[in-house]
């Protein structure tokens, strides 16, 4: 794998490798000596142009386990309004010698331009970019479907049948595209559920079936809700009028949560709006996973960066 | 210093064969088997029109020539250059300079510094709000009774959104004979646009410009343009929907006109797919329902004119993440072979039609003199020798402006451009520009 800058396009054996290779990593992760010296003397940097502690300190852990250097780069500020420091940026850390970027940016496709610009070679992970796709974050959430339905018999399996519903902003939301086409890949069957004023035109299109009433989709008993974060910037531009309502509509609540299977899994990416989209106790039950998100995020990040950078850099990604 | 020209056996848009003499400015015979006069003084030149297609001077409503303020994007010279390899002996210079053209003095300056470079007239587009800023009107009768004589009004780059002002100033430009060309942006539906809004803005997560906000500002203006009887403008229309307002507006004798450039005549939004900010542009490039409607609409007349909406960024603009690169794309040096390759090998347009949607049109529209008969015994000798059978691969070094954001970058493009004729005298002979010292005689019988 050269880079991983969307789920788009990414096949699924492919999707099902990088899986097999977080399972490896996740065991390795629960030995009481938890590093590997795999990418030892390989240095990874972590080009952050937004805050994000969460994801960047899941790449740090993720890189560190692995024994590469890790610098840490937070150009967020200063970047955005001038163009030209994506590339200066770039050109400093090619100099530096960096082997792999991991890129967090405002602008959707920052990763794809960094990678196919030539102002630097080195392995390009997208660690998400405007509101276009976070690759890590859907292969992290695949992988914890997987392992919570198959536990350690998961390795070669895809997510065959798979019912996933995703609630909430859609069309702002990377996390919800690189799942869509990661999960597809994967076998699973989706569907979007959220006001039509967050579901982006051409939805159409896309490989799910889509609704506007979580009511009705979790009538279907989904195997798994995936909640999305509402901003609170969107109610000020009028994408739906006030969180009361939201929450009244399309909130996983207590009452909702309690209608669930108890086999359903209940997914959200965070950082968690409680009593918003998500009521708390629906976010601390059994069947809430987001903490095994994020520890789950760390193996997985593990087996990018492997992929990415011991071997052969080649393929597509 | 006068020049005389005799251009041998080209060939002209109806497709005869002909030679044609220009002494002083003027076309004077056309013919076969012409010769030079005898005793003629001054610079003679001849050229071998053999294969070569003789049309019209293009004229361009719709040219970023950045000057003054953005010199390092473009000047009024580097501009004038990338129009005369395109074929182009007038530009419609716009107004979204700095300072803007809001004033007779700045347009007089830009008309001055036009006829100083010599490779193309420069007419100056006056705003149509003070500073561009949509809130009252600019000193539109002082521009229009300038020495600059500005006709063609346009805030180019933002809408004249507010219905009002738009209204008033239709009515205002009407005592001068001048037009709104109107940038049709609903400025709150595109708020933070990137690309058309459709299934490829949502995948690739680019906030969306919607065919509706361009369409909904033009049926706007064609019903206060019939309201008060004023001339309307549209520029660049991008959209199916654009295409149809306009068609029904004159079908109900409204006086619009409508431009197209030559970009959203060959190009649709699938560029976007890489990020490649070359491909960045307002209006955004559409789909390919559009580009057909576009085309047909051309054709039938519906939409009168090609203007190139030539647009130049400084690299550092365009080298860089989607979001943060300007908007726009070079298009003088590429016009007509894009035209070629989007319109006429298509069989939506013959060459007279080019001629028209090129050159007398976008005159007429401008209000430009000297091009009401094309190449004429009598008229003004602006004319350009196209040579349709070649094609090359496009790149930097056939750019003449200061803008290397050409989106044809290593395409194949149809013909070229041998020959420009501006005023009577050469600005580009086998294919190659004149240097500015070369014009330097001509460029200042212009001047004042």
């Amino acid at each position: 794998m050269r880079h991983l800058l969307t789920t788009k396009g990414l096949d699924r054996d492919t999707a099902i490798g990088i899986l097999d290779v977080a399972e490896e990593m996740a065991e390795a992760s629960a030995r009481t000596v938890k590093k590997l010296p795999t990418l030892r003397g390989k240095t990874v940097v972590n080009l952050f142009f937004e805050d994000s502690t969460r994801t960047r300190i899941s790449f740090e852990a993720a890189a560190k386990r692995l024994s590469a250097d890790v610098i840490n780069f937070a150009a967020k500020g200063s970047s955005v309004s001038k163009g030209e420091s994506l590339k200066d940026t770039a050109q400093t850390l090619a100099a530096i010698g960096a082997d792999a970027v991991v890129i967090r940016h405002p602008a959707s496709g920052a990763p794809t331009v960094l990678a196919r610009s030539g102002w630097i070679d080195a392995g390009i992970i997208n660690a998400g970019d405007g509101t276009h796709e976070h690759p890590t974050q859907a292969l992290l959430d695949a992988f914890t479907i997987r392992r919570r339905l198959h536990g350690d018999a998961s390795r070669g399996k895809g997510l065959d049948g798979v019912t996933v519903t995703i609630v909430g902003d859609i069309v702002h939301s990377r996390v919800a595209r690189s799942n869509v086409w990661l999960l597809t890949a994967l076998g699973a069957v989706i569907t979007l559920i959220a006001p039509a004023t967050l579901l982006p035109i051409g939805v159409g299109h896309w490989p799910v079936a889509v609704g506007h009433s979580l009511d009705r989709a979790l009538e279907t008993n989904p195997d798994v809700v995936m909640m999305l974060r509402i901003q609170s910037e969107r109610m000020q531009a009028s994408f739906f009028p006030n969180a009361r309502e939201y929450s009244r509509q399309w909130g996983l609540d207590d009452e909702r949560m309690a209608r669930l299977y108890p086999t359903t899994i209940v997914m959200h990416p965070g950082p968690i709006n409680r009593g918003l989209e998500i009521s708390s106790a629906a976010a601390d039950s059994a069947q809430s996973t987001v903490l095994e998100q994020v520890t789950n995020g760390v193996s997985v990040r593990m087996a990018v960066l492997y992929l990415l950078l011991s071997g052969e850099r080649e393929g597509l990604a | 210093m006068s020049a005389t020209i005799l251009v041998k056996a080209a060939i002209l848009v109806d497709g005869t064969r002909a030679d044609i003499l220009v002494s002083e400015g003027v076309i004077v015979k056309i013919g076969s088997g012409l010769s030079m006069p005898a005793g003629t003084s001054g610079a003679v030149t001849v050229i071998d029109g053999n294969g070569l297609t003789a049309l019209p001077g293009l004229v361009d409503l719709h040219t970023h020539l950045r000057e003054p303020g953005s010199e390092q994007s473009e000047t009024i010279l580097s501009g004038s250059r990338a129009a005369a390899i395109g074929g182009f002996t007038a530009v419609h210079a716009m107004a979204n300079t700095s300072p803007v053209a809001d004033t007779a003095g700045v347009v007089e300056q830009v008309m001055s510094l036009g006829d100083a470079a010599g490779y193309t007239t420069v007419r100056p587009v006056g705003a149509v709000t003070a500073g561009l800023a949509g809130l009252r009107l600019a000193e539109i009768g002082a521009m229009a009774n300038s020495r600059a004589r500005v006709r063609v009004f346009s805030d180019d780059g933002k809408c004249v959104s507010d219905a009002l002002l738009m209204r008033r100033a239709l009515e205002y430009v009407k005592t001068f004979d001048g037009v709104i060309a109107q940038h049709a942006q609903e400025p709150r539906l595109t708020e933070g646009a990137q690309m058309n809004e459709g299934t490829l803005s949502g995948q690739l997560g680019l906030a969306g410009w919607p065919a509706v906000a361009e369409e909904s500002i033009i049926a706007r203006d064609v019903l206060l343009a019939q309201h008060v009887g004023a001339r309307l403008h549209v520029c660049h229309v991008s959209t199916a929907g654009s295409v149809d307002v306009i068609r029904w507006a004159k079908a109900r004798g409204i006086r619009v006109t409508a431009e197209v450039t030559p970009h959203h005549l060959l190009l649709t939004e699938d560029l976007a797919l890489n990020y490649d900010a070359r491909f960045k542009v307002n209006p955004p490039l559409r789909r390919s329902e559009d580009v057909r409607a576009l085309r047909n609409g051309l054709a039938d007349g519906t939409i009168d004119i090609i203007a190139t909406d030539h647009a130049p960024h400084p690299s550092e603009d365009k080298d860089c993440e989607w979001g943060a690169a300007a908007f726009g794309m070079v298009g003088l040096e590429t016009a007509l072979s894009v035209v070629h390759a989007a319109v006429v090998h298509t069989g939506h347009l013959s060459w007279t039609d080019v001629a028209r949607v090129m050159s007398r049109v976008p005159a007429e529209i401008g209000r430009v003199p000297g091009y009401e008969f094309g190449i004429e015994i009598g008229a003004p000798a602006n004319f350009t020798l196209y040579d349709s059978s070649v094609s090359r691969v496009f790149d930097t070094t056939m750019l003449h402006g200061k803008g290397q954001n050409s989106p044809y970058l290593a395409s194949a493009l149809p013909g070229q451009i041998i020959a420009t004729i501006h005023r009577g005298y050469p600005t580009v002979l086998d294919g190659k520009l004149l240097s500015p010292e070369e014009l330097a005689p001509y460029a200042g019988v212009n001047r004042g």
